[in-house]
């Protein structure tokens, strides 16, 4: 509790001793005598301005401020209202009450607050930074980009870097929400905000404070609160009207009906004084956003940062997902995944293809080499072995291997120099190999389908995802291998980067106006399509910069898993938000026909005012939860 | 430009509501949000008015919360 939390609560202490000490004297008859004076009132006003002399201060001073409409002044007009008509226990009851509700309100806005910044507690307090042998402690932000900073076990990584010297154990838990710890050793590039854990690092900085993953994320994340989603503004628009619009009727019910029906003026004026008090729309002004950033907060505890209230209403109406294929589905790896030798053995097939592809630095070859390598235990080819390697581009290489001609390449090179090979149907690229006119076999390289997309596609059916689309730049025959792998509905190969925008401009078209489209991407070339879909979902552990700012989501950990879990969890968000709202103006809008009729009194006016927002607080603190 | 403000004991989330409100209806004002939950303001404005028009909003803020005080 703050030093203010803590006064108030001793000021409603003290105020519901005078006030039940009072309410004791009258009902056993103690007061009896002065009953009929103004004395009675006057005792009553004791504990009414111990509770509500701030209200009045403030209901005066905003008043001439032409805040008509605020609500100290309309608790003040009800409180007043009550005294007015001789209810002067109920009068102080009100203000009591309604004291109490606040305090309550501030603490448990207070609490969520405090649990948001914990969950966020990923900022570094300062850098060790050796200079001359000797370590100091610096502000991150005065690193300068290649400095050495040392980082012992159980410190928070300052700034985003590579490590040139110790090994060591990497918690990443409160960036990825990945539980695993990483390993860290020399060469390894490491992100700013997670964990060190067993040994000393020294890194070589690569990025500035500014610039660097923990203050990106904070960046997002606080400025996440600004884009409002529709519910949110929805709520803020209908507060506008609904104070003014309460307050004039309660006008109308304490005049009209006296003057027409006749009459006394005390029950009228008592119903206006219960419209009063319900008249603040607090509750919903406060439980709407809290419920989306509770939501927000629940999905970057998991590694899913959204950038904004209204991406994660968007989710929620998520129907279609768009993939891009390399990077996403896939890990965007080449390995040698079949091996298909004719008359010789695989091995020989191998080392003749590693040999013949030496010199060659495509990401093909390179695969090649590393599946020799992990073959013969790392191994190089022995390149003296070879001579005279031609490039024969668009069909292959012709190289000499221990004096014979040998030809790697497709199936045009074979059938061009006349050579009988046997097809190979499998997706992915076929490297075909033959020496001195003999075909030996062929090789196959595929990319590599990333851990769990399996899972990912059939979670995201089960939440409700009609259509996933994958697109790709890729062969045919490779896209249909790895859709048909993972359970994808459609598929466009061989697309060039602006075809992909026009895909899913087409898909955009043909959707109904209600459901939303997701784009997901590693971010290389896609950064268009990111922002013209309705949700841009971006990797961002191997995504670009341009990536991460060009999408509304990003799965910090490129697990694409996380989306059907962030899809829950924005379901979840705006069932609890659209909770709010309907208990909240259900309770006020039965309160005020009670009330009009005259079956409502003060007590249950207060408890749809107060009442209702500290239970909506309560209940919008849920979304914080995470699965 | 955009610069972002601190603020201390914003009690209501109505008031920021109408802070915000008001702020966008400073001439010069391209944007503004004031959030409860983390108690900052957000104020986008051309850099060469921009002193000018904090103080517009300093002032129009203490017209809806006079308590609340702006971090400047």
């Amino acid at each position: 509790m703050t030093t203010k939390q803590k006064k108030m609560l001793f000021r409603v202490l003290a105020a519901f001793l005078l006030f039940a000490g009072l309410f004791f004297c009258e009902h056993t008859g103690r007061l009896e005598g002065i009953e009929e004076s103004l004395l009675l009132p006057a005792i009553y006003l004791i504990p009414y301005l111990t509770i509500g002399y701030d209200i009045i201060y403030k209901a005066i001073r905003n008043i001439i401020h032409g805040q008509v409409f605020d609500e100290n002044f309309l608790m003040m007009i009800a409180t007043f209202g009550a005294f007015a008509v001789g209810e002067y226990s109920e009068g102080v009851a009100v203000m009591l009450f309604y004291q109490v509700g606040e305090l309550f309100q501030s603490y448990a806005v207070g609490k969520s607050r405090q649990s948001i910044a914990d969950m966020m507690d990923i900022c570094p307090e300062y850098a060790n930074i050796e200079q001359a042998g000797v370590l100091t402690r610096v502000d991150p932000d005065d690193v300068e980009v290649g400095s050495i900073i040392v980082i012992r076990p159980g410190e928070r990584i300052p700034l985003d870097g590579v490590v040139t010297e110790g090994e060591s154990l990497i918690d990443t838990a409160a960036l990825t929400g990945e539980s695993v710890p990483r390993r860290a050793a020399a060469g390894d590039t490491v992100i700013s905000g997670c964990v060190n854990g067993s040994g000393t690092l020294k890194v070589r900085t690569t990025k500035e404070f500014d610039d660097s993953t923990v203050a990106k994320i904070l960046e997002l994340v606080e400025n996440a609160g600004s884009k409002k989603a529709k519910m949110e503004n929805f709520i803020t628009r209908f507060a506008k009207y609904y104070t003014p619009v309460v307050t004039i009727c309660a006008v109308v019910l304490a005049v009209l009906p006296p003057l027409i029906l006749g009459g006394g003026w005390g029950s009228w004026i008592q119903r206006a004084c219960i419209f009063l008090v319900i008249s603040c729309p607090c509750a919903l002004v406060i439980s709407v956003p809290l419920g989306f950033f509770g939501g927000i907060g629940a999905a970057s505890r998991i590694g899913v940062l959204v950038k904004g209230s209204n991406y994660l209403e968007a989710v929620a109406e998520m129907t279609t997902i768009v993939f891009d294929k390399t990077g996403t589905l896939t890990k965007g790896e080449f390995r040698v995944t079949e091996l298909h030798p004719q008359g010789i053995r695989g091995e020989q097939l191998l080392e003749l293809a590693a040999l013949g592809e030496g010199y060659s630095s495509h990401p093909i070859a390179v695969s090649i080499r590393e599946a020799y390598a992990g073959k013969s235990e790392g191994a190089e080819p022995d390149m003296n072995r070879i001579s005279g390697a031609r490039e024969l581009a668009g069909y292959g290489v012709c190289v000499q291997v221990d004096g014979k001609e040998t030809l790697l390449g497709n199936e045009k090179l074979m059938s061009d120099r006349g050579i009988s090979c046997v097809p190979c149907q499998s997706a992915g690229t076929v490297v075909y190999v033959a020496q001195e006119g003999v075909f030996l076999g062929a090789v196959v390289i595929s990319d590599v389908v990333r851990e769990g997309a399996k899972e990912a596609i059939s979670a995201m059916k089960q939440v409700g995802v009609k259509k996933c689309v994958m697109l790709t730049g890729d062969r045919e025959e490779a896209a249909e291998a790895v859709a048909g792998e993972l359970g994808i509905d459609e598929v466009h190969a061989q697309l060039l980067p602006a075809d992909k925008v026009a895909q899913v401009e087409r898909l955009l078209d043909g959707q109904p106006e209600k459901e939303k489209l997701a784009f997901a991407g590693d971010g290389i070339n896609d950064a268009p399509v990111l922002t013209r879909a309705d949700i841009g979902i971006a990797m961002g552990s191997m995504g670009s910069d341009a990536a991460i700012e060009a999408a509304d989501v990003v799965l910090m950990d490129d697990d694409v898993r996380k989306i059907a879990a962030v899809v829950r969890i924005s379901r979840r968000t705006l069932a609890i938000v659209k909770q709010n709202i309907v208990f909240a103006l259900g309770v006020k809008a039965l309160v005020l026909l009670l009330g009009a009729f005259g079956m409502a009194n003060m007590w249950e006016a207060v408890f749809a005012d107060v009442g209702v927002s500290v239970i909506a607080i309560l209940n919008a603190m849920r979304a914080l939860k995470a699965e | 430009m955009k610069k972002k403000f601190k603020m201390e004991d914003l009690d209501c989330a109505n008031c920021a509501a109408k802070m915000e409100e008001a702020i966008k209806k400073i001439p010069g004002v391209k944007d503004a949000s004031v959030s409860f939950m983390t108690q900052k303001m957000m104020v986008e404005a051309e850099e060469k008015d921009f002193d000018g028009i904090m103080k517009q909003v300093v002032s129009v803020c203490a017209k809806v919360e006079p308590d609340c005080k702006i971090l400047i």
